[in-house]
């Protein structure tokens, strides 16, 4: 295949997508990624260079209204999807040392 | 033969609802009667809301009784595909990472049904987070197909398209982002339509393909498509996408005319990897419409071959975005033992999605790093663009493209998996009209020697889904009634809700320890 994927390119990628791969996790997704690419490869045939890049079909404009709370905080029902909880906030670990 | 409640189109039943024939709760019983019966073979559903369901259905009856209620979904019981939000029901997007959770709101699209009085059954099965083509990347077990249950539903709206085909409702809400309401409709012989990107609001609907993704209708039909998408259509300020549209009045176009509609068949939709079987039914479908009166002919759609993987890269970019918000804190699966934050949020996310969704997210946030952005995500974008011009350019010529909806039908289970590129090459005919924003729609066609359904694909150019129901409906009332697949067990379910003594559990929870 024309893509080999490092260990590096996984480790990384796996940064970006805060994902933590097993080592046979990491074997399989460089196989593949490698194979995908090699077959995302296919759009290099075609000449897209008179083309502006399209992410929508349609214009996009921002909304705008104004800023009116409709909705309650719903603070509780919120509160009770939440893994961990404390004093009516997330619970989360510990992140800045005293 | 006395015709049974579950025989009905959500549309017939409806009517009898307004009529005093059946009571609401008469038909959510049978709807429930017939989960309980065929869940053990099928697996359709994630979650069942029996208790919700039956008070909801007294509540629409004093509704319907008082005059509040007239429309034609009154009553209707409706399952829901589970990535949209239903307030205090289970919404899993069949991941474990969200395992437990609850909304906190309904999705628009949801609402707009439960304004109308449609009454939720439950939540579907379908591919961890609609990543998946047959329904078997869900981490609660794969669906199976109710034709033959040796094969795969497809996907990945393949519980809500099952759930339909196998009368557990009466019509149910797919979503499509590459083909996840038209592959399954094909595989599983309903009705799917995708609609125009913008017509339905994307307010509560779990995002994948932010850019791609659109809700829309399966069921037993094109008279009940049109009147469940006329339904869920609305302009809403809290989706930036959603589009005003004043021509939404989709049974209008019931009319049964087809003279003189200008019909494309793209060659290039014809060509290596289409079943033979697939090709004749398909093709049988468009002579149907060319003796009442289309004007039917073979064109050069080109670009075909580059949809696939111009959709992977965009796909897989924004859902990478998309599902990041997915980290152990607010809600869903948080892991037992972990390092500090950081380490929190990756064996949470590791543990909780699935090896298609991780693939995805990977790929996505490859595509999308310094020094390949350029390379693959802005080419694919250029692609799509191109690839909107081929339609334009078809849909100056025509009315509507006609094509299958799947090179096959449904593949036996396992058969996918394996393969992951083999998987996203089903999608060739249904990828495209997502990359154009374009409605789509699946109708049954005929059966392949197996007996397994075969889907029609019409393809329509933006907001022209009148069109596509107009073709549907004139096709559908030439081909005669779909009968629904021979259930094992099936006979006489209809009716047997009177007699039942068992009690089903309220919520079959998604949940697993952990």
């Amino acid at each position: 295949m024309a893509n080999i994927i490092s260990d590096e390119t996984i480790e990384y990628v796996g940064i970006l997508a805060k994902l933590e791969l097993s080592e046979e996790e990491k074997q399989q997704a460089k196989k593949d990624m490698g194979s995908i690419l090699d077959y995302i490869d296919k759009l290099n045939e075609l000449d897209t260079a008179g083309a502006e890049p399209m992410s929508h079909v349609f214009p996009v404009n921002n909304v705008f209204r104004e800023d009116v709370v409709v909705n309650g905080d719903d603070r509780e029902n919120m509160l009770k999807n939440a893994p961990e909880q404390k004093d009516g906030a997330y619970k989360v670990p510990k992140t800045v040392e005293n | 033969m006395k015709k049974s409640i579950l025989d009905l189109t959500a549309v017939e039943l409806g009517r009898k609802i307004k009529e005093k024939e059946i009571t609401v709760r008469e038909a959510v019983e049978a709807s429930l009667a017939q989960i309980e019966k065929m869940e053990a073979s099928f697996h359709c559903y994630v979650t069942v809301g029996k208790e919700a369901a039956l008070k909801r259905a007294d509540e629409v009856q004093k509704q319907i009784d008082a005059g509040v209620l007239t429309g034609p979904l009154a009553g209707v019981p409706v399952a829901i595909k589970d990535n949209m939000c239903t307030k205090n029901m289970l919404t899993t997007c069949s991941s474990r990472i969200l395992y437990n959770f609850r909304p906190t709101y309904t999705a628009e699209a949801v609402e707009n049904l439960e304004r109308a009085g449609a009454v939720v059954l439950g939540k579907t099965n379908m591919d961890e987070f609609a990543m998946g083509s047959t329904t078997e990347t869900s981490a609660f077990g794969e669906t199976k197909n109710p034709w033959n249950t040796e094969h795969v539903p497809g996907g990945s709206s393949g519980g809500s398209c099952a759930a339909v085909a196998a009368e557990e409702c009466f019509f149910a809400l797919g979503s499509d982002t590459g083909g996840s309401i038209r592959q399954p409709s094909s595989f599983c012989g309903v009705t799917g339509i995708k609609p125009t990107y913008g017509t339905v609001s994307r307010y509560g609907l779990i995002a994948y393909g932010s850019s791609l993704d659109q809700i829309g209708p399966v069921a037993k039909d094109v008279t009940d498509c049109a009147a469940v998408l006329e339904t869920i259509a609305s302009y809403d300020k809290k989706d930036s996408t959603s589009i005003e549209r004043k021509d939404t009045d989709f049974t209008s176009a019931l009319t049964d005319d087809v003279k003189g509609m200008k019909i494309g068949i793209p060659k290039d939709y014809f060509g290596e990897g289409l079943d033979l079987e697939v090709k004749k039914a398909v093709l049988a479908a468009a002579d149907v419409l060319k003796e009442k009166g289309a004007v039917v002919e073979e064109f050069d759609l080109k670009l075909v071959e580059y949809a696939i993987p111009a959709y992977y890269v965009i796909a897989s970019a924004e859902a990478s975005s998309n599902l990041s918000r997915f980290d152990g804190i607010k809600y869903g699966y948080r892991t037992k033992e972990y390092d500090g934050l950081h380490g929190l949020y990756k064996k949470s996310r590791s543990e909780g999605f699935g090896p298609e969704v991780k693939r995805r997210i990977m790929l996505g946030s490859f595509v999308l790093s310094s020094g390949y952005y350029d390379a693959y995500y802005l080419k694919a974008l250029r692609t799509k663009a191109l690839i909107k011009q081929e339609f334009d350019k078809a849909f100056e010529k025509y009315d509507v493209i006609l094509g299958p909806a799947a090179p096959t039908t449904a593949p036996k289970l396992g058969a996918s998996l394996s393969d992951p590129l083999k998987m996203y090459l089903g999608d060739i005919y249904t990828i495209s009209v997502n990359l154009a924003g374009l409605p789509g729609m699946s109708v049954p066609c005929g059966q392949d020697s197996r007996g397994l359904p075969i889907g029609l694909q019409l393809i329509g150019d933006c907001f022209q889904e009148k069109k596509l129901i107009r073709a549907g409906f004139a096709y559908e009332q030439a081909r005669g009634p779909w009968k629904a697949p021979a259930m094992a067990g099936a006979s006489g379910c209809g009716d047997s809700f009177d007699s039942r003594k068992e009690e089903p559990a309220s919520i079959q929870t998604a949940g697993e320890e952990n």
